[in-house]
């Protein structure tokens, strides 16, 4: 268990550095439902900066309330040195977003939608074409700048989303969900702009994601689970705390299997996909005992490196995939094709 | 924030409105629908029937005025349309995370809405030379600040009820409910003065009355009635204008009413639409 609670220990951030976010016990209550708990945490400028959770852990109430559209109930938070209750104007400019579901005006061309933005945020005179333009071309999307939005398909939305969100040039971008529903290939391409365009500025991303190979990609990661941050740290360190190797087993009778790990090994035993999964420091020396010793028998046995899936598993007692598969993701999915 | 900031959300927001209805032709067309229908049914249908409503005004030349209020009515709830619409294909996060003011976003959808919704009205005049109605220069010049202003009232309440709105169904329904009978009792099809007396008293607690009222008078003004004989003898504004406990409502005493309603509208709107979760 002393894995579990280093990591529930949140890291202390470079003191050198400045926070782009600040959260300090922030608290939105929805009735009897409190949908963020308490929570507290800080992003430094210049990170990427993962936010997970599944469905309903109140990744999104976070989000809402940090740009400004929703108020908390307890606690404060700052984005770039603005208060998100006082300063809502001056947080509004200092962000970009790019929401879970499609925010573009369907019957306006691309480029319509990105002037609209442009003058919405005051973007001066003298960049605003030049800006258009080096994101359209950043998107690829410039030879269909003209095109209503209505006749564009998803990834193609999602770009032009991604564009707008970076068009006045702000601080801090938020990625609420930026590739949800959308193909390999172009989450791949998408996760290449914004990696592009963090290289360009000194630009800090918040992001959640479903997916576990994009939160890899992030500098450091909050886990929400209820309401309430139950790890912060780099992904490294993080699977680091899960253990050494992952361990899973097929066996005829899994509930005697569990009481014998717990029991004869002393392991913490969990059902994956099936599967009893454990961890175990070193499954060189583990194993070859391991499988002469155990009685209640085994018909296949593999081993892996851990990943964020396990860290998320341990932490929160579910896989955040079966969360993803959910039926309103495919209702949402479907939702966004039909936009 | 600056006062510069104020009138960069006015303006943005008005300008995708109306950018949005130039792109869409179908828009156009579909607005002038419904007045040209009840002006070609209800006219050919009543003309005969009912005849003369003063000398040298017959049935169509009385209803025409009230289906010009009528375009500026229907158009200029599409501000509350437009609204919702957004909210349900999300583009309304978009306006809500911008550094706009809730009070910007609200005056910016109420000029977008009046600008499209006056011009709708000016291009119905085209029919009145078909039906013998006369337009002059000062005709014009009266009818479109009184038509501004009850364009803005009337989009003002469309923000105010789409701002708890969720879906287009539920705006439709309380359109339905507040709109149609409003509609209805505001003399665009009847005079309200010789009616049933529970009629008469619907209709004159209605503030559209007074806005279609304004609209009528201008155009009975300009007329060039047969004998020479002016609109507002005696007699014949008593059975076409509005009268209120014996007194004839003027033109400015009308607009009057509509532009109290409109400032009451337009920081209801204001409010409800600023209030944040």
């Amino acid at each position: 268990m002393n894995a579990v609670e280093s990591i529930l220990t949140p890291r202390p951030e470079d003191p050198r550095r400045v926070n782009a976010i600040e959260i300090n016990g922030l608290v939105r209550q929805f009735g009897q439902l409190v949908a963020v708990d308490g929570i507290s945490f800080n992003v430094q400028k210049g990170e990427i900066f993962g936010f997970l959770g599944p469905n309903g852990a109140g990744k999104t109430t976070t989000i809402n309330i940090l740009c400004t559209l929703l108020m908390p109930t307890g606690g404060n938070a700052t984005v770039n040195g603005y208060d998100v209750v006082r300063d809502r104007l001056q947080v509004r400019k200092s962000i970009g977003l790019v929401f879970q579901d499609p925010t573009l005006d369907d019957r306006l061309t691309a480029e319509q939608n990105l002037r609209f933005h442009a003058y919405a945020y005051g973007v001066p005179k003298a960049e605003r074409e030049t800006h258009i333009n080096e994101l359209l071309q950043l998107v690829e999307l410039t030879d269909r700048r003209r095109s209503r939005v209505v006749t564009f398909s998803g990834g193609m939305k999602r770009r032009l989303e991604i564009a707008r969100g970076f068009l006045h040039r702000p601080s801090i971008l938020f990625l609420d969900e930026p590739t949800l529903g959308l193909d390999p290939q172009t989450r791949r391409h998408i996760w290449d702009y914004v990696q592009s365009l963090r290289h360009k500025e000194d630009l800090t991303i918040f992001m959640t994601t479903h997916y576990m190979d994009e939160a890899e990609f992030c500098d450091r990661i909050a886990i929400i689970d209820h309401g309430k941050i139950v790890a912060l740290d780099t992904p490294s360190n993080l699977k680091g705390a899960v253990g050494g190797d992952v361990v899973s087993i097929q066996t005829p009778d899994q509930e005697k299997a569990i009481l014998e790990l717990k029991e004869r090994f002393s392991l913490t035993p969990i059902v994956q996909n099936g599967n009893v999964t454990f961890s175990v420091p070193r499954s060189d020396t583990f194993l070859p005992d391991f499988i002469r010793g155990f009685r209640s028998g085994l018909n296949a046995i593999s081993v892996r490196r851990p990943t964020l899936d396990d860290v998320f598993l341990k932490l929160t007692g579910h896989a955040i995939r079966e969360q993803e598969a959910g039926a309103w993701d495919q209702v949402r999915t479907m939702m966004r094709m039909r936009h | 924030m600056r006062i510069g900031d104020h009138l960069r959300g006015v303006w943005v927001i008005a300008y995708r409105d109306l950018l949005q209805f130039v792109g869409e032709p179908v828009r156009l067309i579909s607005s002038f629908a419904m007045p040209i229908v009840f002006l070609i049914i209800f006219g050919a249908g009543f003309n005969n029937v009912i005849g003369p409503l003063a000398q040298g005004v017959d049935y169509i030349k009385f209803m025409y005025p009230g289906i010009i209020a009528m375009t500026t009515l229907n158009n200029s709830l599409m501000s509350g349309v437009s609204i919702v619409w957004d909210r349900e294909f999300g583009f309304l996060r978009e306006v809500l995370v911008a550094p706009l003011s809730r009070g910007s976003i609200v005056f910016g959808k109420v000029v977008g809405t009046a600008v499209i919704s006056i011009g709708q009205s000016v291009v119905m005049l085209v029919l009145a030379p078909f039906i013998g109605v006369d337009l002059t220069v000062l005709l014009v010049l009266k009818l479109v600040p009184i038509l501004i202003i009850i364009s803005v009232a009337i989009s003002a309440l469309g923000v105010l009820i789409a701002s708890r709105m969720k879906s287009q169904q539920g705006f439709q329904i309380v359109v339905m409910v507040v709109m149609m009978p409003l509609t209805f009792l505001s003399g665009i099809f009847f005079p309200v003065n010789n009616v049933p007396a529970w009629l008469e008293v619907l209709s004159k607690v209605n503030p559209l009355t007074y806005g279609v009222d304004a609209v009528r008078q201008v155009f009975l003004a300009a007329q060039q009635l047969p004998a020479g004989l002016p609109a507002n003898i005696p007699g014949a504004p008593a059975s076409m204008g509005v009268t209120v406990f014996g007194h004839n409502m003027t033109v400015l005493a009308d607009t009057l009413i509509v532009a109290g309603l409109g400032i009451i509208l337009l920081v209801l709107a204001v409010v409800a639409f600023s209030h944040r979760d």
